[in-house]
């Protein structure tokens, strides 16, 4: 990025203005062109997908009026919260809670930096990539209790202290989950993790060995519980705490808690698509193109995280949530134990297997591959023996 | 680091600590800390020092001070004014602090520049570089340090049970 | 590019704010803030002498530092918690039961 600064300042763009004036003006343009031409669409999108993949899950049909399909959707109810009065209570911390949301999208936001989409388009690829993630996730949790305590509320303060508790214990098993894919690679660079793995299912870390398998998953339920997704939505659980730390919120600031939860469901996708899926990998040499090549990888990118934004999706629409003490003992009882074994066992497969075992890897895909099979006929039957009308016609 | 950077730091970086100290309420103190600490981050990162910068946001601004965020909100501190809790040293404080001031300043009479960035080893304040350090020359030590953490850890429990 | 001794000085400065903190104020969390602050401000000279010296050693002893802070606080809020609970109170002047 930093050379193509130089090349437009070398071909003289900005005619004589000093080079220190350029680049900070630089990094404001491509951060806004990032937010409102890439960031933003991407959220509402996710929000109109979980709502039509909610409502076919629940026999119904979901937001299908404002524009094709009611993709629009997102943008008609950010346009809606904007036009709302914005409430702040009387009783409320004026300044912190005007503040926290702010710090909450920044806190996603931030993590765009280092996501690699393509083999190109990554805005910085830091040698502390992973780490910088963990540490930028771990502020969030600072916005949601400045939230629930400046509401003045006993809800929002409920739910803050809630929500804190979960985000710094989960911090925990998701660092251990990330370690073994650490030491298969060693180093932090997410395009480094991405240029480790190969296109191919068994070249990914999800398959290298059972522990990374096991890493995954294990990674995506603590990332499912910092991002007070489903079933780990205490936070905000409706029937105990209204809206937990949200509660006092309204117009564009409700909108904005929103527009982080989603935002950071996409992150999570994107993270475990870099560090099991193998990113952006596709098969090479047939094609020269750079754009072209570039714009596949994208696509491959997109597919596979959202394929952990549909699994989050699906699991929210099915589960029900838990209780406080059931996810703080899942936390410290079950993941990290977990994964203090996953990173014992990785190590231990690396000096047996030192270039990686060539065998497992392909028993794994293909048991992954007969469970998939078994799964999706169990689906047929059950969609056979339903009303055919009402579940193979997706586009009401 | 170049002059526009320091002072584009440093200023902030004193005004947000002064801030800790000053402010009646606790929980704007502790959120002018996570500035303070956030800020520091970002200073280390310009004194090549990328492990430690990321290790400080992780391990102070996320874990540290949610701990204090936590404990301010659970005992639902009141903001108290600097007036009820004068006490007589208040002056003292203040007239001690200048004189410390003063003698750090005069210890740094002497002043010689930072090396230049090239003049640095390949991998400086690289988690590569810390992690070999850590394993190698300062083994026990670390060693030493885990211990200490689960004793805290068990200090912690064992307190908070009673 | 900025001398070394800029970075002791701000250091310096953040310290002598830690301290007057700790003098100045009677909430024992706040104190408890201004020794972390204080903390702090020595990382921010190891930090610096090790960019002078061009030696990793000062960011392993502030990797050190982290971790004893880590703890101190830990251990350190749990005993705030059980005063408050015995004693209902946050003052550092009101807790003179050790007092000669």
């Amino acid at each position: 990025m930093q050379s193509f600064i130089d090349g437009l300042i070398a071909s003289g763009v900005f005619g004589g203005l000093p080079a220190e004036a350029i680049y900070p003006a630089m990094m404001f343009l491509f951060a806004s062109i990032v937010v409102f031409g890439f960031v933003l669409p991407l959220v509402t999108i996710t929000i109109w997908l979980e709502r039509r993949v909610w409502s076919r899950i629940q026999s119904r049909v979901g937001p299908n009026r404002v524009g094709p399909q009611g993709v629009l959707q997102g943008l008609a109810d950010g346009v809606k919260n904007i036009l709302k009065e914005d409430v702040v209570p009387d009783a409320a911390d004026r300044p912190l809670f005007v503040f926290a949301p702010y710090l909450l999208v920044w806190g996603f936001l931030a993590t765009f930096v280092v996501i690699p989409f393509s083999s190109a388009l990554v805005i910085a690829d830091l040698n502390v990539g992973i780490l910088y993630i963990v540490a930028i996730v771990a502020l969030s949790a600072v916005g949601v209790l400045m939230a629930g305590w400046a509401s003045n509320n006993k809800w929002s303060l409920l739910g803050g202290i809630r929500s804190a508790a979960q985000v710094v214990s989960y911090e925990i098993p998701a660092g251990l989950a990330l370690l073994p894919v650490v030491l298969l690679t060693g180093t932090l660079s997410t395009q480094g993790i991405i240029q480790a793995q190969g296109w191919a299912p068994w070249d990914w870390f999800l398959f290298h060995s059972p522990f990374t398998f096991i890493a995954a998953f294990a990674f995506y339920i603590s990332a499912l519980a910092e991002t007070n997704r489903t079933p780990f939505d205490i936070p905000e659980a409706e029937s105990e705490l209204v809206a937990g730390f949200a509660t006092e919120y309204s117009g564009f600031r409700f909108a904005l808690f929103f527009l982080a939860e989603w935002g950071s469901l996409y992150v999570t996708g994107a993270i475990m698509a870099v560090l099991f899926l193998g990113g952006w990998q596709i098969p090479t040499g047939w094609t020269n193109n750079t754009v072209v090549l570039n714009i596949a990888q994208l696509t491959v990118f997109f597919l596979k995280a959202y394929f952990w934004v549909f699994l989050a999706m699906w699991i929210r629409a099915t589960l029900p949530r838990i209780r406080v003490d059931q996810m703080m003992s899942l936390c410290w009882k079950y993941l990290v134990p977990l994964g203090f074994v996953n990173l014992v066992g990785t190590a231990v497969w690396m000096v047996i297997w030192p270039e990686g075992n060539t065998f497992v890897p392909y028993l794994m895909v293909v048991g992954t591959l007969a469970l998939l099979v078994i799964f999706f006929r169990r689906v047929l039957y059950h969609l056979r023996r339903a009303k055919p009308e009402l579940y193979f016609n997706p586009a009401i | 680091m170049d002059f526009v950077t320091f002072f584009a730091l440093a200023i902030p970086l004193v005004v947000v600590a002064v801030m800790v100290i000053a402010h009646p309420s606790p929980v704007y103190s502790a959120l002018f800390l996570v500035m303070t600490l956030f800020l520091l981050a970002v200073y280390f990162l310009f004194l090549n020092a990328h492990m430690v910068a990321a290790l400080q946001i992780i391990v102070y601004a996320g874990a540290i001070m949610v701990l204090f965020l936590f404990v301010i909100m659970l005992l639902n501190l009141q903001s108290d004014t600097l007036r009820t809790q004068r006490h007589g040293l208040g002056r003292v404080a203040i007239i001690g602090g200048v004189i410390l001031l003063a003698e750090l300043g005069l210890l740094l009479q002497g002043s010689s520049s930072e090396l230049a960035e090239s003049s640095l080893p390949e991998n400086f304040g690289t988690v590569e570089a810390l992690g070999s350090q850590l394993f190698t020359k300062y083994l026990l030590p670390f060693e030493i340090t885990g211990i200490l953490l689960l004793v805290a850890v068990v200090g912690a429990v064992v307190l908070a049970k009673r | 590019m900025v001398p070394t001794s800029y970075h002791l000085i701000l250091s310096g400065i953040l310290f002598t704010i830690g301290v007057t903190g700790v003098l100045l104020r009677r909430n024992i969390i706040i104190i408890f803030m201004s020794i972390e602050l204080m903390l702090n401000a020595v990382n921010l000279s190891f930090v610096a002498l090790a960019r002078h010296f061009g030696n990793m050693d000062g960011q392993i002893i502030v990797f050190f530092v982290m971790s004893v802070a880590a703890a101190e606080v830990a251990v350190g809020l749990a005993i705030i918690l059980l005063v408050f609970r015995g004693r209902e109170t946050v003052n550092v002047d009101e807790l003179n039961l050790m007092r000669w």
